[in-house]
């Protein structure tokens, strides 16, 4: 039957998603960018509002909600999933909205005034239905897919208004959209790249490689020598995994090292990063913040006779506090990080924020 | 110094000792000293004989001027020296007697009986001018030091962007028959006053068989340098010294010749062909001018062997007291920082601390150990190696997950490789970044350092003098992938990989040496302390 069928296809994809997500992160897998992610987590969603079975906009957001935790648990670094499926569920609570005819507006402010005189609930349930509704809500999808899409050139957009010429830059690992953003002021301006290679995984050098294509001086230093090469660094641009929601930062492992080096400095430090990796999530659960790879990277089996008594650890993020971050470029513009948490507003709706 | 006119005795030795105090302070600027030595000694000897053939009668204001002068050949212009030696000699090979010109370097002994002589002949001709020239002299001690300060010349290994200089030194290494190295790849363009080299071209492959300038044991000591196999500011000492008994031992006066002048000559060749391998570190600087003093204070009739036996003796107190014997007074004041239940983070691979956690933990301190490592040179995983071989327990990180360890830490032990006079620390890099983020999370760091690797130099940046080692260690293969494989080939892509770094005193809490527990800005007062009683 081709309704068992589609159901049976759609669970398959989902599972698929799943387990290449479980891969991923363990850093044998091909690592893949997390706009890359983000796009195919929205057209898996856009899959299930399409073939799943749902009546109104509550079913469907149960069916999502669902969907998400188990995407999340499949691999909880991965926080552009957590993201996309925040968004969903607030396109869904939009366009219910805009269905009743209700505007948008009044449900979003969870204000003491308001908690106070409405008294009751959020009285709609989304148990209404509307015919459109699933049509409106994929259009609204696809407008999500082709913002994403644009992210990353949104972003590179913005460099020529922060590099200057013969400036020296300093990064840090391996960012798409960091290096982007450097190739498209390099087109007009000659400046040039100190990229560190963070080890253990030395990402560091396939970004030098690449920028080197397009001509940008470019020169690799080990991590431990972020500090000696500092006082020359004029700005340091670093891409990130997530940016979490008290403004603070889960970058790659040596960020934390580097943001507090460009402070003694005063150098500015520009964190590049698209609004699908904000996330509303805080830094406090400490087991759950840092995420850890095998330690052969740090010790390998070589090293046998002192392996069994030794401690290794290798972790994969850092957390870096929003006191040392200068300026958020995403493709809505400009940012501080005292201003994410309004961003964050604007994205999800508060009660999605634990799926 | 040239001038000695209207001196006495004694104020001629405090002039020889002004002298040895300059020479040690130039010298404590690093390498390629022998030349500014050379130079200075020929450059001096060869005005007087040109002045001394002049006139013989001229007034001390006149002596005054001629001084004046001759510190300005050692001002930090290099160019200067080169124009001077080359008219200087040229008037004084005319005027001078053919026995002048063969000894270039006059030792201070003859300089001193020069300066007596013609002091003697100019006080039987001016007994009334003695009294004024006295008065001068005294107060040109004074004004000596304050003189020679800024006379200091730069070390040749931060001035390979100066093709004059070279030059300079490309003669003089033909001269002293030393092979010279060449720089390897491109070199990123803030570092182009330094050289660079590769490993796989070490300078041993240049020197022709049989080795006739250089000694066997120099030759295999520059090649354990260059290949990195003694690494360590106390090994390369301690390795140097060795290496200088074997010289002394196989050494025999030609005859005709002191050997308290002539051994000196000898090693200069040695000294640099040791530095075209690596660029000497402080504590090799500091050894080498002990070694040299107390060459040229060998008396005249000392016999050969008798020489040779108080020179080995020497050379063993040295290494006795300034390295084995203050890495017992610092452990002994270290373990008293010591406590138990501490997590300790120590960084590569540094001796002195090595020997402290060691002997901590023979004298039964609970404590843990955490080794923070660096690519390229990894030299943690040797710290590794040999305190888990004591039984202490450790846990090891690369520098990248700093960050994420330093909540747990509570005391920082860092070695050093020299203290400057400014109070800042030069060590491996990596250093100044763990003291910064130790201090961003409020973790004590205790820097341990004996007093022979404390050095005048002055710095504030890791740019100005440096070691820039071969940037090939940076390339490495991943999942059967090497990026940076063909770096030469891509124009625009350059590696750095640094030596050392200096660290501000304000990240530093604390310095262990052998004579106790300093403040990292105490330095130039522990430094004078050592000019005075030497």
């Amino acid at each position: 039957m081709p309704g068992a069928d589609k159901e049976m296809d759609l669970s398959e994809r989902i599972e698929s998603f799943l387990s290449e997500l479980k891969r991923s992160g363990s850093g044998t897998g091909s690592l893949r960018g997390s706009a890359e992610t983000a796009r195919e987590t929205t057209a898996l969603l856009r899959k299930i509002t399409a073939q799943a079975r749902w009546g109104n906009a509550g079913e469907l957001m149960e069916i999502i909600r669902k969907e998400g935790r188990r995407m999340t648990a499949a691999q909880p670094s991965e926080t552009t999933v957590g993201n996309m499926v925040r968004r969903v569920l607030k396109i869904i609570r939009e366009e219910y909205a805009r269905s009743r005819g209700s505007s948008e507006e009044t449900d979003q402010q969870e204000s003491l005034h308001k908690l106070l005189t409405s008294g009751g609930s959020s009285e709609d349930n989304f148990r209404q239905h509307f015919p459109h509704l699933k049509a409106n809500v994929i259009e609204a999808i696809n407008e999500l897919l082709t913002e994403l899409e644009g992210t990353t050139d949104n972003i590179s957009m913005q460099a020529l208004e922060h590099i200057h010429s013969n400036e020296v830059i300093m990064t840090i690992g391996r960012s798409r959209t960091v290096e982007a953003f450097l190739k498209d002021a390099a087109r007009k301006r000659k400046f040039h790249v100190i990229v560190a290679e963070c080890a253990p995984f030395c990402q560091g050098h396939e970004m030098a490689t690449s920028l080197c294509k397009e001509d940008i001086e470019t020169t690799v230093i080990p991590d431990a020598a972020i500090f000696a090469v500092m006082s020359r660094v004029n700005k340091v641009i670093i891409g990130t995994q997530t940016v979490l929601a008290n403004g603070g930062l889960r970058a790659v492992n040596g960020t934390h090292t580097l943001a507090l080096a460009a402070k003694h400095h005063s150098t500015p430090l520009i964190v590049c990063a698209p609004m699908f990796k904000l996330s509303p999530q805080f830094p406090n659960e400490e087991d759950t913040f840092h995420k850890f790879v095998s330690p052969h990277e740090v010790l390998p089996f070589t090293e046998g006779e002192i392996l069994s008594k030794v401690n290794a650890h290798c972790p994969v993020f850092d957390y870096v506090p929003p006191e040392l971050i200068t300026l958020f470029i995403s493709n809505i513009g400009g940012n501080a990080p005292s201003y994410i948490y309004r961003l964050m507003s604007e994205l999800y709706h508060p009660e999605d924020h634990e799926l | 110094m040239a001038d000695s006119v209207g001196r006495q005795v004694d104020s001629i030795n405090h002039a020889t000792e002004e002298d040895e105090k300059k020479q040690e302070i130039i010298r404590a600027k690093g390498e390629g000293k022998e030349l500014t030595k050379e130079e200075k000694q020929r450059l001096r000897k060869e005005k007087k004989q040109h002045k001394k053939n002049k006139k013989d009668d001229r007034g001390p204001p006149e002596k005054e001027k001629e001084k004046a002068s001759v510190p300005a050949p050692s001002k930090p212009a290099t160019q200067s020296p080169a124009h001077k030696a080359a008219p200087v000699p040229v008037n004084a090979s005319a005027s001078e007697s053919p026995v002048a010109a063969e000894k270039p370097a006059k030792s201070k002994a003859e300089l001193r009986a020069d300066r007596r002589a013609r002091q003697d002949s100019e006080r039987a001709s001016k007994p009334g001018k003695k009294e004024v020239g006295q008065q001068s002299t005294s107060s040109k001690p004074k004004a000596t030091p304050s003189e020679l300060q800024p006379v200091k010349r730069l070390p040749e290994h931060v001035q390979v962007d100066d093709p004059a200089a070279l030059k300079k030194l490309a003669k003089k290494l033909e001269r002293q028959q030393v092979p010279l190295r060449s720089d390897y790849g491109y070199k990123v363009s803030l570092f182009s006053h330094l050289h660079q080299y590769s490993r796989k071209n070490p300078p041993t492959q240049q020197i022709s068989i049989p080795v006739t300038a250089i000694h066997p044991s120099i030759v295999r000591l520059g090649l354990q340098y260059s290949q990195g196999i003694i690494a360590g500011s106390n090994a390369r000492s301690v390795a140097l010294l060795h290496a200088f008994k074997q010289v002394i031992q196989d050494y025999s006066t030609p005859p005709n010749e002191e050997l308290s002048r002539d051994l000196v000559n000898k090693l200069s060749p040695y000294i640099s062909f040791l530095s075209q391998c690596r660029p000497l570190s402080a504590s090799m600087g500091n050894a080498i001018k002990y070694i040299k003093k107390e060459i040229s204070n060998i008396p005249n009739q000392c016999k050969e062997e008798e020489a040779k036996r108080r020179l080995q003796e020497c050379i063993d107190s040295y290494i006795n007291e300034k390295i084995i014997l203050a890495s017992q007074a610092i452990s002994k004041y270290a373990i008293e920082k010591i406590s138990d239940g501490d997590v300790i983070l120590v960084y590569g691979c540094s001796s002195l601390v090595n020997h402290i956690l060691c002997e901590a933990f023979e004298k039964q301190r609970k404590f843990r150990v955490i080794v923070v490592d660096s690519r390229p040179r990894l030299e943690g995983r040797e710290a590794l190696r040999r305190l888990v071989k004591k039984g202490i327990r450790c846990t090891y990180v690369l520098i990248s997950a700093l960050s994420y360890i330093l909540p747990e830490v509570s005391k920082v032990f860092l070695g050093a490789h020299a203290l400057l006079a400014n109070g800042y620390v030069m060590s491996r890099v990596g250093t100044s970044q763990i003291a910064l983020v130790a201090k961003a999370y409020n973790v004590p760091v205790l820097v341990c350092c004996e007093t022979y690797k404390f050095c005048e130099r002055v710095q504030t940046d890791s740019f100005v003098s440096n070691e820039l080692d071969d940037p090939d260690d940076l390339i490495v293969t991943r999942n059967g992938k090497t990026h940076l494989e063909n770096w030469q080939t891509v124009k625009s892509l350059g590696l750095l990989n640094l030596v050392y770094d200096v660290t501000p005193p304000d990240f530093v809490d604390l310095v262990i040496t052998d004579l106790g527990m300093i403040p990292c800005t105490s330095v130039p007062v522990v430094l004078r302390v050592k000019n005075v009683d030497q």
